[in-house]
């Protein structure tokens, strides 16, 4: 008897109850439909939530309340409490059927009251997600003091499985892991923010109608590719043409560098910076530009020196809306990038970030309570926060920013 | 004034050769960023179709084996589980050895044996369970040959390199020369690489069980995220009050749609598996964190298809006496439902193609089978993809791209969906 | 309304018709000469082979009733039309003689010369001197900042503004009042040392007082600069102007000293519109 069956049960029962209720509202109004407040199926509706309501809550109140022993005694009294809910919400649902009973309306408020829980699941997400990173990230920073984990200059997390060593090897000091994830995503950003905003005043500015019609999807194209194929692409291609191109000119370059999977990132961004300026430029009022141009100016120098200007707000939130993009992306550099920490910002290096290290570090075998595992989470926290922090900033500049041109 | 004003002409015709100079130096810059981005994805792509190629055909050897029925059934049962564990792998290397009859020494033999596929006598036997009446015949056989003959084949180990470079030494090249030679090495059409899962085995590993991984795993995204999301942006668009709880729902949408996506994930392990006891690795639980994180991209497309459903249409409804929730759900919800629709798709395109949550809850396990329900284990195609990428074997790289062309072709059929159906329905108030 | 095939209002062109609208051309220096000039968007033709001279170091006004083709004749005037897509332009525009839809002007060039105020104040979302320090910047008329400081604080006195912000040189030009944007915008067009301004309605969007001071300010101007304003305001242009020309649907129906036109019109169609029976 398990509670997907007696979830069956319930259905069936509130819809014996739309049909009940509404073959009663018929007979009610006597085959004169205008005796009615409301329509038949919506008294029908209302006996089947009577139904189906109070049965549910009972069904959960039941698995919540009743402790895990005492269930198995009896499992006969969980199908006997909800039957009986459910019975009875429908007989005393059926009774109140009445020509002026205002059924529409509470079925309206019920649906109403789904509606307004639908949009809470954000909500709840949300918290889920602050919830469940601040719980393992408490528990482990019982074994691992705060201001070492953020401060100190040492990852080295597989060494620390044994029990004597944690939180004094220090070997869970994430600088290496954040000046790594800083570097790749500074590489991402110095080839998306150029080469994205000069395509998309191109665009704007100097593509035709019909030009304009058609790189525009294909930038697009480019942003949907799934992430995982620019990782293939970064590790096999790309940093093999990064290594050969930095052998033949005398450097030493390692065989995941930083170099190759920022730069697979940056063109990953490249389109979303493209986009965003895009939007922004073409928000910049005609005004200004007929204002520079009778004065004189070329069509770059207005554009360098008022649209742009002028657009600066918006082009920065979606540079900072890339940055957030390129620090919470995973699969590029987890293809790409290495899993050792070393703290450098040489891009011919390998380094390590965030996210490789939360996949490294929760995939494989687990065992839950170990320091390991849990600094995952606390990494995950910080990963959460700092992008959290860059999209509300970014999305109140580019807010403030519409605001002043509409 | 006229001096001033000729001596302003002056100044200004002095500086008109730079400016147009540099005028047409960022023109160049500007069309030189678009070139860059075209190349790069015109680079990502042929890498990837020209990596792919070779992937969709397969080297075979064809051999004449004698199926022995001592060997293969010797209790002459034909029961098919029997025979699906049956020794095949005796008869088939006797038949190399009939074929090259001067290899004797026992090491000469196993690199012989290495020409064909460690999984080619598994494939015989599961051949034999459909033609059990091919017991104890003597019949020509196209068996798979091993990866480092088929690499060889399409050209991916090239015989110019020193032997101890190269996983097949000269000996086994001058073997496969020679049946080459006789016409005995043929290159089908790769028909297993859609029929079969995983496997360790890069000459049987495919895409089958990714895909319906991937199928599952939608599914269930779909059928949680498509209704909540109408709901919700129904409620923030038509009944929301303007007060803080509205604002604070719009805000952690707004923000949700921009949170990382391993994030989801170490939400789904810690929430889902940990605390739910869902199991891991299932399509359920996969498609539950991708619903979450597709939610607020349907919600948005959705509220603003809504939003454009002009208000003369609400008049209209509730002019003829329908409440609120009937209008609605009557009128306004059907005429935005294409625009839904295309927000919908492209959540689930995006979803489609989504790894890195699916690596926290687990969708990462070798798994040969292919997934028969939503609660059993299983991959999706963009895992897939990062598990060969990270296999060593030489012969699992075609695979890799021919899987992400296999990926691409549903993205581009989900996102062509889309933009025909914001085509197809745009509706012009 | 009678309409005219293009041979037709060749003939009866308004200058031959007047011979003393042509009599007040060759009296005095014209900057601007236009001949049968014609300007297309798309199919549509919005000015129909005007022949319009405009004198050197007065003000002349352009009134006409809505989509006339006022705004689209003073874009000529520095081809401001040039970037708009579909606009096409025959006849010739004459500028001290020199043919400015040559192929060898150089419109930048040409704008440096032909300044140009706008309906709505745009300035740029910089400061106050930022705003009058662009022109002479980009055309590298200041050699030093204190040569540029020079410029910006002459512009502004120009443009009776100075004494209004010059504690305020450092705050955005936005912040200013419509009426001194406006004249934030004339003193930008002043800074680069223009032989002609041309104003499309540029007190449309002001209060009475603030245009007040911009009329006052044209007036100063006068004589030292060629000014072609185009205003829906009788008043201003009778108050302003030295010539008027008056357009309808694309031609231009008569031109001549303001007094004149205000007083004795010879069109019945420029005395309907001046007297406000139609427009
Ligand atoms: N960019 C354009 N594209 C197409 N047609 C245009 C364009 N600009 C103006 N027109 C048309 O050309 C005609 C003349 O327009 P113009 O703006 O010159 O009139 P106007 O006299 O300035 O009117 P107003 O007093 O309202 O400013 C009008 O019919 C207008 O619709
Ligand atoms: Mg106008």
């Amino acid at each position: 008897m398990n509670a997907t069956f007696l979830f069956v049960v319930i259905v069936l029962l509130a819809a014996m109850g739309y049909w009940l209720g509404r073959a009663r509202a018929l007979a009610v109004a006597g085959g004169k439909g205008r005796v009615l407040h409301s329509l038949p199926s919506q008294h029908g509706a209302l006996v089947a939530l009577w139904a189906a309501v109070p049965a549910v809550i009972a069904l959960l109140a039941w698995t919540l309340l009743v402790p895990e022993g005492q269930r198995a005694v009896n499992p006969w009294l969980r199908v006997a409490l909800v039957v009986a809910t459910a019975g009875a919400g429908l007989w005393l649902a059926l009774q109140r059927v009445r020509a002026r009973q205002r059924a529409r309306n509470h079925v309206e408020a019920v649906i109403r009251l789904l509606l307004l829980l639908a949009s809470a699941v954000a909500i709840l997400t949300t918290v889920g997600i602050v919830l469940s990173l601040l719980f393992e990230s408490l528990r482990f920073f019982a074994l691992v003091p705060p201001h070492e984990f953020l401060l100190g200059l040492d990852w080295a997390p597989q060494t620390a499985i044994r029990a004597d060593q944690i939180g004094q090897s220090g070997s869970f000091g994430a600088v290496p892991v954040f000046v790594g994830t800083l570097l790749i995503a500074f590489i991402a950003m110095a080839v998306a923010t150029p080469v994205g905003l000069m395509a998309a005043i191109w665009m704007a500015e100097y593509a035709g109608e019909r030009v304009r019609a058609t790189v525009k999807p294909v930038l697009e194209i480019l942003a949907g590719v799934p992430t995982v194929v620019y990782g293939f692409f970064a590790a096999l291609t790309v940093a093999s043409i990064v290594r050969r191109a930095g052998e033949s000119i005398g450097l030493e370059v390692a065989s995941e560098s930083a170099l190759a999977a920022g730069l697979v990132m940056g063109i990953m961004i490249l389109p979303f910076v493209a986009s965003i300026s895009d939007d922004v430029i073409r928000a910049v009022p005609v005004s200004l530009r007929h204002g520079s141009m009778a004065l004189g100016a070329t069509h770059s120098e207005t554009v360098r020196r008022v649209i742009v200007p002028a657009a600066l707000p918006g082009i920065v939130g979606g540079v900072l809306l890339g940055v957030s993009r390129a620090i919470g992306e995973t699969m590029i550099v987890v293809m790409a990038a290495g899993l050792s920490a070393n703290l450098t910002a040489n891009p011919f290096a390998a380094v390590t970030t965030v996210t490789v290290q939360i996949v490294g570090l929760l995939t494989g075998d687990q065992e839950f309570d170990s320091a390991k595992t849990l600094s995952a989470f606390a990494l995950g926290l910080v990963l959460f926060f700092v992008t959290l922090a860059l999209n509300v900033l970014a999305l109140q500049i580019v807010r403030r920013y519409r605001e002043a041109y509409d | 004034m006229a001096t001033s004003a000729t001596s302003t002409r002056a100044r200004v015709a002095a500086t008109l050769k730079r400016r147009h100079r540099s005028e047409f130096l960022f023109r160049a810059f500007g069309l030189a960023a678009i070139a860059l981005s075209l190349l790069a994805l015109a680079t990502l792509f042929i890498d990837i179709v020209w990596r792919a190629r070779t992937a969709f055909v397969q080297t075979t050897i064809t051999l004449e084996v004698f199926l022995d029925e001592s060997i293969i059934d010797p209790e002459g049962k034909r029961d098919p589980a029997e025979l699906r564990r049956s020794d095949t792998q005796t008869p088939i290397r006797a038949a190399l050895r009939e074929r090259f009859p001067e290899v004797t020494n026992q090491g000469q033999r196993r690199e012989l044996y290495a020409l064909l596929s460690g999984s080619a006598p598994f494939l015989l036997a599961s051949r034999l369970v459909r033609e059990p009446e091919l017991i104890g015949q003597r019949i020509k056989v196209d068996l798979l040959a091993s990866d480092d003959v088929d690499m060889l084949m399409k050209g991916h180990i090239s015989r110019d390199l020193p032997p101890e470079q190269r996983q097949i030494n000269d000996r086994q090249i001058g073997w496969v020369d020679a049946m080459v030679a006789a016409g005995e090495v043929r290159q089908p059409f790769n028909a297993g690489f859609f029929t079969r899962g995983d496997s360790r085995d890069p000459t049987t590993a495919g895409v089958l069980g990714a895909i319906v991984g991937s199928a599952l795993t939608l599914l269930v995204t779909l059928a949680l995220s498509f209704p909540l999301a109408i709901a919700a942006a129904v409620y923030l668009e038509e009944f929301a009050p303007d007060n803080r709880w509205t604002y604070l729902i719009e805000i952690n949408i707004n923000n949700l749609a921009a949170v990382p996506s391993i994030v989801f994930g170490l939400l789904g392990l810690a929430v889902f598996l940990n605390f739910f006891g869902l199991p891991r690795s299932a399509p359920l639980v996969g498609g539950m964190v991708l619903s979450l994180m597709t939610l607020p991209v349907i919600i948005i497309a959705a509220r603003a298809a809504i939003a454009a459903v002009p208000p003369s249409i609400r008049e209209a409804a509730m002019g003829v006496g329908a409440s609120p929730v009937q209008v609605v759900f009557h009128h306004v919800v059907p005429l935005a439902l294409p625009g839904i629709l295309t927000g919908t798709i492209i959540g689930m395109a995006r979803a489609l193609g989504e790894t890195a949550p699916l690596l926290m809850i687990g969708m990462v396990a070798f798994i040969v089978d292919t997934p028969k329900g939503f609660t059993d284990a299983a991959s999706v195609l963009p895992v897939q993809i990062f598990l060969w990428a990270d296999s060593p074997e030489r012969a699992f790289v075609e695979r890799t791209a021919a899987a992400t062309l296999v990926l691409l072709g549903f993205l581009v059929v989900m996102n062509a969906t889309a933009v025909y159906l914001r085509r197809r329905f745009e509706v012009r108030y | 309304m009678r309409t005219m095939s293009v041979a037709d209002r060749t003939r009866s062109g308004v200058i031959a018709e007047f011979p003393d609208a042509a009599a007040g051309t060759a009296a005095k220096p014209a900057a601007f000469e236009t001949r049968e000039l014609s300007v297309f968007y798309g199919k549509k033709q919005a000015l129909k082979g005007i022949n319009l001279d405009i004198d050197k170091g007065e003000v002349t006004a352009l009134i006409g009733p809505s989509g006339c083709g006022k705004s689209t004749y003073i874009r000529c005037l520095n081809r401001m039309n040039d970037p708009i897509p579909g606009c096409r332009i025959e006849g010739k525009v004459l500028l001290d003689g020199m043919d400015v839809y040559a192929a060898d002007i150089d419109p930048v060039e040409l704008r440096a010369r032909v300044g140009m105020v706008f309906q709505k104040p745009n300035p740029f979302p910089k400061s106050v001197w930022e705003n009058v320090a662009y022109g002479p910047r980009i055309h590298g008329l200041a050699a030093t900042r204190a040569e540029l400081n020079d410029i910006v604080e002459r512009s502004l006195q120009r443009a009776a503004l100075f004494d209004e912000v010059k504690d305020r040189l450092q705050e955005p030009g936005t912040s200013l009042s419509g009426g001194q944007q406006q004249r934030l915008c004339i003193a930008r067009a002043l800074a680069v040392d223009p032989d002609v301004i041309l104003m499309d309605e540029p007190c449309s969007a002001l209060d009475p007082i603030a245009t007040a001071k911009i009329e006052e300010l044209i007036d100063e101007l006068s004589g030292n600069y060629t000014i072609v304003i185009v205003t829906h305001s009788m008043q201003q242009a009778a108050r302003v102007s030295d010539m008027t020309a008056f357009f309808h649907l694309g031609d231009l129906v008569e031109t001549g000293p303001t007094d004149t036109i205000f007083t004795t019109p010879r069109d019945e169609r420029t005395e309907g519109y001046i007297t406000g029976r139609f427009g």
